[in-house]
Parts: structure tokens; sequence; C-alpha cells
């Protein structure tokens, strides 16, 4: 069943891709790749919310630490500290990449893998960081500290001038996967940057699902279905909601590192509160526990969004979206299946 | 630090703080009654400014502002009757999901019927330039109506919870559901009326403030989050907690101001809840004893 829905998937990957090349359409790819990172995000945040329960109103935040810090250690320009020890090394190993700045001069950058290895250490941090006090709240008072921990970072973003304040970042480099492979918004690198972000999305699942599979897995569950009943098991429950916590964090700057390297810029707009609610809508349109659910609710809804289908209604459709939802089908439209 | 100066920052943190101090009361009335955070409470104070504003276009102030209050007292009423009366047998998180859905929306509407403009009523009395001196420090005629409206609120609600039989009849339920309700209290008209008595105070709050501070389609979100963050500080449910919590956050956030950017005072505000919140949840006044029966 699993490999199936993977297969249909990965096939309608492919069948899209090649039906905008026949019609000419290939202009919608650029919004299904972004779609892509908003669904990673989505994917990440249905793991925390259905398996071990716990809501995020603040995941937003951990897409924008992974878009800033990418953001800004790729664009420092390394020329003037050329011969210093670090650099040389850096150089020697293939992890800086000269260049040309918009204005012609020449430069000398960090690799964007160094910067992805930062932005997902970054996540970690301020996750274990947060999540120790913050994960032993429940209910109410999460949703309120998660939201307040997002509201922390947007101030940061919004009041920084090293994070670009209000304006946020822009000319971020494209990031070179591959030789031969590279991700950014050019019409040269679409198909492959569609590709590319559809491959990461699909990897993410075959973990998540396989970690599902495993023995933390069923100790999650444990979790959701009655905590006090799965610590009297012998889970250490606090132990495996951090963790849980943390993974999801790190998968949401991921899709905000390759996010900001596709589109060339961030923004603080990314780590606004409503960015956070749209994640938690999207996952409560997918059921909760339903990581396919939310896949396809991801990538429709962020489509359609990222079209400007919605016009000015646009949050509107999400906060209808999540009544609708906890009124009519809290399930998830999608059917959910047995895990 | 002259004398003046820390008095005029004084005043702006209890001004600021006795609004928070009635936001936070909105959310333990409603807590009180039916157990959840109502995440839409900021949005309430939003619409009485705005619908005030709209409203004293054509009709004397007074009129304008207890319309606002009266209009906003039925949509709070109103969206427990369409939507969270409907839910059956509700988790904590999906109640959470649907009353930030509801603040959305409300919002948005906001944002649909005014505009994205920032609108003010017109000040009580005086004008923006009328003050009064206390020790070289100004006053302005608005903040008087500010703390006049919130001990009004502070004293009419505690003598409403106290000696009127619709308000023993709240406590009880709050008290115990089940037992009100074998008692012959009607819980649901119970909890109807908590929604519609916090958005009146909410909206009463953002008519007062509204000269001081002004009004957009937005300003819920961030007032939400500062009176709930007093809300907890003072001890989830405490209504007089909430007042010495709502004054002290108030004029902390005053003092931020004087040596730190204006864009960060949130990140204090927000930082003091999150350490409130992992260190002692059950509050400055809460006993740990009773916060650890409590369903969440």
């Amino acid at each position: 069943m699993r490999r199936l829905s993977f297969a249909c998937f990965a096939a309608a990957i492919v069948v899209v891709q090649v039906a905008t090349g026949l019609t000419g359409t290939g202009y919608l790819l650029t919004q299904l790749t972004m779609a892509a990172w908003y669904s990673l995000v989505v994917v990440g945040l249905c793991l925390l919310m259905g398996y071990a329960g716990q809501i995020s109103l603040g995941h937003a935040a951990f897409f924008a630490i992974g878009g800033y810090t990418t953001a800004v250690l790729s664009s420092v320009n390394l020329l003037p500290a050329k011969s210093a020890l670090p650099v040389r090394a850096l150089s020697a190993v293939g992890l800086t990449i000269g260049g040309t700045d918009p204005w012609g001069s020449a430069v000398l950058r960090l690799s964007p893998w160094i910067s992805l290895a930062a932005a997902m250490i970054a996540s970690a941090v301020v996750a274990y960081g947060i999540g120790l006090p913050v994960l032993r709240l429940r209910g109410h008072y999460l949703a309120m500290a998660t939201l307040g921990f997002g509201i922390i970072v947007y101030r940061i973003a919004l009041g920084t001038p090293l994070f670009g304040a209000a304006d946020g970042l822009s000319d971020v480099p494209s990031f070179p996967l591959f030789p031969g492979l590279c991700l950014d918004g050019t019409r040269l690198h679409r198909v492959s940057s569609y590709y590319f972000s559809w491959f990461v999305v699909l990897a993410v699942i075959v973990l998540i699902v396989n970690l599902i599979g495993s023995r933390a897995g069923r100790a999650l569950r444990a979790i959701h279905g009655n905590e006090a009943a799965a610590q009297a098991m012998g889970i250490d429950t606090s132990r495996y909601k951090l963790h849980l916590f943390a993974l999801s964090a790190v998968i949401a700057a991921m899709a905000g590192v390759f996010m900001t390297h596709y589109t060339g810029g961030i923004g603080p707009g990314e780590t606004s509160v409503m960015k956070s609610i749209r994640y938690v809508a999207i996952v409560a349109v997918g059921g909760m526990a339903n990581l396919w659910g939310a896949l396809i609710a991801g990538t429709v809804l962020n489509f359609l969004s990222l079209r400007g289908l919605f016009g000015t209604y646009d949050d509107a459709v999400f906060g209808a979206v999540l009544i609708a939802m906890m009124l009519f089908a809290p399930d998830g439209i999608v059917r959910k299946k047995r895990i | 630090m002259p004398l003046s100066l820390i008095l005029q920052y004084l005043f702006s943190g209890i001004t600021a703080g006795a609004i928070y101090a009635v936001i936070a009361i909105g959310f333990n009335i409603v807590y009180n009654t039916t157990g959840i955070i109502n995440f839409a409470q900021g949005e309430f104070v939003m619409l009485g400014g705005m619908i005030a504003i709209s409203l004293g276009g054509f009709m004397p102030l007074p009129v304008a502002v207890a319309g606002a209050v009266a209009i906003t007292a039925l949509v709070g009423g109103l969206l427990e009757f369409v939507f969270i009366r409907r839910m059956k047998n509700p988790t904590v998180i999906q109640m959470i999901i649907v009353t930030i859905g509801l603040s959305i929306l409300i919002r948005e509407a906001a944002l649909h019927v005014w505009d994205e403009k920032v609108h003010s009523l017109p000040y009580f009395t005086g004008n923006e330039i009328s003050s009064l001196r206390i020790f070289g420090a100004c006053l302005s005629p608005q903040v008087l109506w500010v703390l006049g409206t919130c001990a009004a609120v502070v004293a009419g609600l505690s003598l409403f919870f106290t000696h009127t039989a619709a308000g023993r009849a709240m406590r009880a339920c709050s008290a115990d559901r089940i037992g009100a309700m074998l008692c012959g209290i009607n819980a649901r008209t119970m909890v109807t009326l908590s929604f519609m008595i916090s958005a009146a105070i909410g909206a009463l709050a953002g008519c007062v403030i509204s000269p001081i501070t002004s009004t957009t389609y937005d300003c819920g979100t961030s007032l939400a989050v500062k009176g709930f963050t007093v809300a907890i500080i003072g001890g989830l449910g405490n209504s007089a907690g909430a007042v010495v919590a709502g004054l002290l956050l108030g004029i902390v956030e005053a003092f931020c101001i004087s040596f730190m950017p204006m864009s960060y005072r949130d990140v204090v505000v927000i930082a003091i809840l999150l350490a409130a919140l992992s260190l002692k949840p059950s509050g400055l006044f809460g006993s740990s004893a009773s916060h650890a029966l409590k369903e969440f």
C-alpha cells in the first residue's frame, strides 16, 4: 500500500512535468517547486502534530532560521580574507565558490552546502533549546509558547539590520548542488530544480515512514494515544517528543534553505504568525496523522495560493479551512489509512 | 533618569498594563466557564474600536461606544452559538485551531469591511495636546479614561459574579459543570454569556485605548499574546492576579523602551511569557497543587 502511494506520487510528478512541457505551461513548475518546499515543512509538522500530538504555532520560525542563515552565510564575500588559513582550507576542498556579484565585481563565497549544514545545526540547537522547557507544557500553554517563539523570531528578523530588517535579504546566490545540477529560479534550471525539490520531499517522506514504522514510531503513537499509559510502559515520553520536535524543525529549516536559494531571497513575511498557522491548517486538512494527506493538501493549497487564485482572501481561505475541518471532519478529508 | 521621565514611563506603562489586564480578564472569563483559551480575544478589542469609529461618524461618541460594545458582544455570542457549540467532544488542539481560525476570519473580514489604514476615535475629553502636569510628567486625560474604565470593569465584574443570579450561575459552572447542570443551571447558556461578556469588555477596552494607540485591522494578535501573558503570570482564571500582572507587565514594557529599540519590545514581553510558562505555569499567585489538577 505504502509502495503504491509512493509510486503513484512519483508518477504524478513526472506526468505533471511532461504535461506542462507539452502544453507550453512550464511556468507552472516554478510555483510547484515552491509548493514542494512549503510541503516539506508541512510533512515535518505532520510528524510532530499527528504522531507526537504536539501542536507548534511557530514552525515558520524554523523555516526562517534556515532561510536567513543561508542567505547571510552564502552571501559573505571571503575575497578580502582570501589568504587566511580557514578560507584556503575551504577552497582546497572545493567549499568556496568564485564568481561576480550583481555589480560585476569578483567575489569569493562560501558553498551553500556549508550554510545548509549550518542552518540545520542552528535550527536543531534552537529547537532543543526552546523545546526543553516548552515541550513540558501541553494544550493551550504549548500553543501559546510556540506562537510566542514564532513572534520573537519574527521581531528579530524585522528589527535586525543584518537580516535586512523589513526588506529582507535578496540576491542570494544559486545553489550548485552537483556538477550540472544547480538550484535557482532561472528558466534554465526550472525543470531540474522541480525534480530536485520533489526528490527531496519524497526522500524525507521515506525517512519519516521508516521512522514511524520503527520502535520510535510505535513509542510516539503510544504517547499520542495516552501519554500517562506510555510513560507507565517505560517510554521516555519527553525525550521522544523533544527529538521529534527537533527533527521537524530541521526539516523546516532545510526547506527554508532550499526555498531561499530557489527564490533568491527571504523576507520577514516568511516568519509571520500567519505562515505558521497556514502550515497547521494544511496538516489539519490532510488529516493529523496522514503524511500523504498532508503532502497532497500542502501541494494543492500552496500551489493555488502561490498562483494568486485566492486573491485578497488568501489568509481568509486558510482561516475558513481551519474552522471547516475542525467542525466537519476533524480527521481530515483524505481517508485515514490504518497505520 | 530624572523623576519626571520615570513618572512618564510609569504612566505609559500603567495605561498599557490596564488594557492588558482587561484582555486577560476576558481570557479568564471564557476559560473559567469552558476550560478553553479563546485565541480570538484580541480581535474583540479591534472590533470594538473599529465599530465605534464607524458609528462615531453619525452619532455622539458615548452612543457609538455603547453601540460598539453591544454589537461586539453579539458577535461574541454568535461565534459561540454557531461554531464552538457545534463541536462534539472537542480535544484541546481542536478548540485551539477553531478559535485561531475564527480570529483569522474576523481579522480578514475587518480588512474588507474597513481597510488597512490606521483609524482612531477622537479623544473623549480635550484633544491630542491637552495634558495634565504631574511632577513634570505629562498625562493625557484619555489615560484617566482608560484607568477609570478598567477599574469600573473590574469592579463591575466582581459585583456581577458575586451578587447576581447569572454571575453566580457562571461561577457554579466553572467550579463543577455537571453539578451546576444538576441544579438546573443551563450550562450552555452560561458559556454563550461568558463569550458575550468577554467580547463586551474587550470591545470597551478597544474603544478607550483607540485615541491613544489607534486601531488597525491586525492589532488584535499582539494584544492577545500580551493579554495571555498577563493571564498566565496572574494565574489562569484569577482576575485579581490579572490586574496586578497586567500593571507589572505594562510597566516593564514601558521601561524596556528606554534602553532598547522599539521593535524588540514584544521580544521582551514574550521572553517573559516563555520564562513564566517554563518556571511557574501556575502564575505568581496560583498554587502548583491546584494547577496540577487542571486538564492540560
